[in-house]
């Protein structure tokens, strides 16, 4: 399988680099990461070209995960990418609406490389 | 603003939680949690509990809704650019904004699991971005009345400080 291009949405600088941290350290075959600061920033580069995996932070500025999901739906190059959520909140109810509105999981802070593993390899197209 | 958010405002207004002391214990294992799962840090029980919280470096968090106040950590710079390294890689020592940010979201992290294991603030309780602080000479003032506790553990023998300070 060829390199993954993965796309981390948090407007966190600091935990963008953490998740890319994690995916390598996890043991994933990563091509191409790209970094988007909020949802509009996620789909503008989904716009531009697909990715393998998008992880993507749920409270976020300008556009946040559950509406990122809801504009994601209607791109018809992004059909099939899984997303996962990323997230701090002790929200069930905030999890929930991301997993009914597009997202394939979730991963909640604090996570360790091999959780990620765990929740992202099952929802990659084999080789990972 | 979403309707989600909107929703999670209005709840929040309903009710307003007071600090509980059993909340130490929770505080101190989301820290040694947070701190051990994302920056591969192991925090101890400080052989001497010392007095007054020390440090170069403090980073805040707010709470709003259920629970008003706010969440510190506070430690040397020493300790600070240790925490960064193991989070981001060796770049982050010479980096002041990367150490500042990584002790930042070190400080979001514990407020969000603090908060997600209490049920009466999981979902009625938002956090504020972090905030920041470099050097020492400095003192924090909350709003009377407050209440609050802080607790102090140990990172490789130098102490971290955590506090809970609420406005009630």
């Amino acid at each position: 399988m060829s390199k993954l291009r993965v796309l981390i949405v948090d407007d966190s600088s600091v935990m963008r680099k953490i998740v890319e941290r994690s995916l390598r350290q996890a043991g994933l075959d990563l091509g191409e990461v790209l970094e988007a600061g909020n949802g509009a920033e996620a789909l503008a580069e989904v716009n531009k070209g697909r990715f393998d995996l998008i992880l993507s932070d749920i409270n976020m500025p300008a556009m946040d995960g559950l509406e990122f999901l809801k504009n994601l739906a209607k791109v018809e190059s992004a059909k099939g990418t899984p997303v996962v959520m990323i997230t701090t909140e002790g929200s069930e109810a905030r999890v929930v609406e991301a997993l009914s509105v597009g997202a394939k999981g979730y991963i909640r802070k604090p996570f360790t490389p091999e959780q990620v593993k765990e929740r992202v390899t099952p929802l990659l197209g084999g080789g990972q | 603003m979403s309707q989600t958010m909107r929703k999670t405002m209005g709840k929040t207004m309903e009710t307003h939680v007071q600090l509980d002391p059993h909340w130490k214990g929770i505080l101190e294992c989301s820290a040694i949690e947070v701190f051990g799962m994302m920056a591969n840090a192991e925090l101890g029980v400080m052989a001497e509990q010392p007095e007054q919280p020390q440090g170069e470096q403090t980073a805040m968090v707010g709470l709003a809704g259920a629970l008003c106040g706010m969440i510190t950590i506070r430690c040397n710079k020493e300790t600070a650019q240790k925490l960064a390294t193991q989070m981001l890689g060796e770049d982050a020592k010479s980096n002041r904004s990367m150490v500042g940010d990584a002790l930042g979201e070190l400080c979001n992290m514990v407020a969000g699991n603090f908060k997600s294991k209490i049920t009466s603030l999981a979902d009625h309780c938002m956090l504020s971005v972090p905030t920041v602080i470099w050097g020492e000479d400095y003192v924090m003032q909350t709003v009377q009345p407050n209440s609050g506790f802080q607790i102090a553990l140990a990172c490789e023998g130098l102490p971290v400080w955590f506090s809970l300070v609420t406005h009630s």
